[in-house]
């Protein structure tokens, strides 16, 4: 295998815009990829996130904004000449190639000599473990050997940004997590900045050094999984990434009461009367018989449990607990909530 | 009798029935061509030799399969990038260019001959009186059945991912349209090809108003003085367009098993 050094450049994409006729996918759209950083774009369906990244591949074009890496404007550059390796969704091996000759075809399209193509390529495929698979053709391979070939012929042309478009969606749960881990591993292994675009939050949560936000065409947070998760920016993160409970709250002094408790708040939280977003994780069930809320489910899931309560004005608060401690409730058994001291986010 | 012996039979019978449909024609057009003329018993292969004897009818074989030729290569050159183009870059545009490929196929022949009579005074004018001139006015004729052709075979592939793919990579348009989308679509192209071959070579309302010397011209002004002669050139014409259509058929299932689940 060559020897891989980073070569990462860093991305700019700012205040882009695309607009369909009167609906704009992206307004104002802003982003920042330092060097060899994999940030994942995260978001509902529709919200800008894939209209994004093509045009960072040159694929579409913007209506207005800029595209630079490593400083240079790409904007008004064709997809061909952006040296960016690119997954997609779909399977999008050339059928009537082979698995070498896929992995090859940029280094092809580059005048680079047969030895040499037939060389790097051969690294890419046995960086993806699939060095074996040189002489199939893509319907000879499973979905994730394919997207694996596909990630092989992305990194064999040594690109300047690597991009990653739902890449796993389409392969079965154990398969996805597999990939998920392998391309975490490449990509730090090679070193190459990389934009990796999914809807599914565990996904982008587990691969990515920083994780962005998308909503209407907008960025609402760009920030370390940990962070996103813990200190949600916006009442749509907060509400979009993991499960939270929207709990009555009062705001006062930087103090929020919840469930009878004091908990700090979060920048960009209202005051007065609102609405707390606190974590499952964040909510204590004990067992009290003079306890307000009552038991309404217990829900198994290996090592924790959720338990959902439901409090005297009819609200559902979800609990996430140890299951040893969860499986000792009954539904109907009368408990007492409290909510953590972490920093919550209060909403109007 | 068991009932499955019942429907082999009954199978056995309908595909008798179609073969004597078939080939007792053909058979019989043989028959016809290797008679010796007069009553005379025995066989002769002189009517079948007469294609490479008569310079007339040599001649308009040469011009039938050089027109055949060419058409198919206007009608690839032509169709194949437009269409790949319209799916890839303009996919509004697919339903306007669909009708006007299927637009030939609801003119009559003869209609469109005496439309384009005036046309072709001007293209013999300009280009000369060969029948070569007919393939502008061929590729017309063969549109709607290369467009079904290509249009299913494109279907059968997701060109915007793979062309988006082969860009992302480094490749120019005419690398994309050539290089990753035509091989990928070959059993359409074939396709096209063959069936443009069949018409073009069975073609005769253009070629006999226009007043060119193709072969149907040839063998239909041939049959009025030396019949048996004209069946042998109508009978080698038919096994010519058999022998392509079943080479399609071999090279079609050749290329599905190669690719087959490559789409999917």
């Amino acid at each position: 295998m060559t020897d891989q050094t980073s070569r990462g450049l860093a991305v700019a994409l700012s205040d882009l815009t695309r607009a369909y006729g009167t609906v704009k996918a992206l307004d104002g759209f802003t982003l920042d990829l330092a060097p060899g950083e994999l940030v994942a774009l995260l978001g509902p369906s529709g919200c800008g996130k894939t209209t994004a990244l093509r045009i960072l591949a040159g694929l579409d074009r913007a209506t207005s904004g800029t595209v630079s890496v490593g400083g240079k404007d790409l904007t008004r550059v064709p997809a061909s000449k952006r040296d960016m390796g690119m997954v997609f969704q779909a399977y999008s091996l050339f059928p009537h190639m082979t698995v070498i000759d896929n992995v090859a075809f940029g280094l092809k399209m580059r005048g680079r000599d047969g030895a040499t193509r037939r060389g790097r390529a051969g690294d890419m495929l046995e960086l993806v473990g699939l060095g074996e698979h040189a002489d199939r053709y893509a319907h000879q391979l499973s979905g994730g050997q394919q997207q694996r070939v596909a990630l092989a012929r992305a990194l064999a042309i040594e690109p300047s940004v690597l991009l990653l478009d739902e890449p796993l969606s389409a392969l079965d749960a154990k398969v996805r997590v597999q990939l998920r881990d392998e391309i975490r591993r490449v990509q730090i292994e090679v070193g190459t900045t990389t934009l990796f675009v999914t809807h599914d939050q565990e996904e982008a949560l587990a691969v990515a050094d920083r994780v962005g936000v998308m909503n209407a065409g907008r960025l609402e947070q760009l920030a370390p999984p940990a962070e996103l998760y813990s200190a949600p920016a916006s009442r749509f993160v907060g509400e979009f990434v993991g499960l939270s409970n929207r709990l009555p709250a009062h705001v006062s002094d930087g103090v929020a009461a919840v469930l009878g408790r004091q908990v700090p708040v979060l920048p960009g939280s209202t005051s007065g009367a609102g609405h707390a977003l606190v974590r499952p994780e964040s909510v204590s069930v004990v067992a009290d018989a003079a306890g307000t809320a009552t038991v309404a489910t217990v829900m198994f899931l290996g090592p924790l449990s959720r338990v959902t309560s439901t409090l005297a004005d009819g609200t559902d608060v979800v609990a996430q607990l140890a299951s040893s401690d969860a499986l000792r409730l009954r539904p109907g058994d009368a408990v007492r909530l409290e909510v953590d001291p972490v920093p919550v986010l209060v909403v109007a | 009798m068991t009932p499955s012996r019942s429907f082999r039979i009954a199978r056995a019978a309908v595909l008798l029935v179609f073969a004597a449909y078939f080939f007792v024609p053909l058979l019989a057009m043989f028959d016809f061509s290797t008679q010796v003329r007069g009553s005379a018993p025995g066989r002769t292969w002189d009517n079948w030799t007469f294609m490479f004897r008569d310079e007339d009818l040599r001649s308009s074989i040469v011009a039938s399969l050089l027109l055949a030729l060419f058409t198919v290569v206007l009608m690839v050159a032509l169709l194949v990038p437009t269409m790949v183009w319209v799916r890839l870059r303009v996919p509004r545009a697919k339903k306007l260019i669909e009708f006007l490929c299927l637009l030939p196929l609801t003119i009559p022949a003869l209609v469109i001959v005496v439309g384009i009579g005036n046309v072709y005074s001007w293209v013999t004018y300009l280009l000369g009186d060969s029948a070569l001139v007919l393939t502008f006015a061929y590729v017309v004729l063969v549109l709607p059945y290369s467009f079904r052709a290509v249009d299913a075979s494109l279907s059968g592939i997701d060109a915007t991912t793979l062309s988006e793919a082969a860009r992302s990579l480094g490749a120019g348009w005419f690398t994309v349209v050539v290089r990753v989308i035509m091989p990928n679509i070959t059993g359409g192209i074939l396709g096209a090809a063959f069936i443009s071959v069949a018409l073009v070579l069975g073609e005769y309302v253009f070629a006999s108003l226009l007043h060119f010397d193709t072969l149907p011209v040839a063998m239909a002004a041939l049959y009025k003085s030396n019949g048996p002669a004209a069946m042998a050139a109508a009978l080698a014409s038919m096994l010519l367009v058999s022998v392509l259509l079943v080479g399609l058929t071999f090279l079609s299932r050749d290329r599905h098993r190669r690719n087959q689940g490559a789409s999917s």
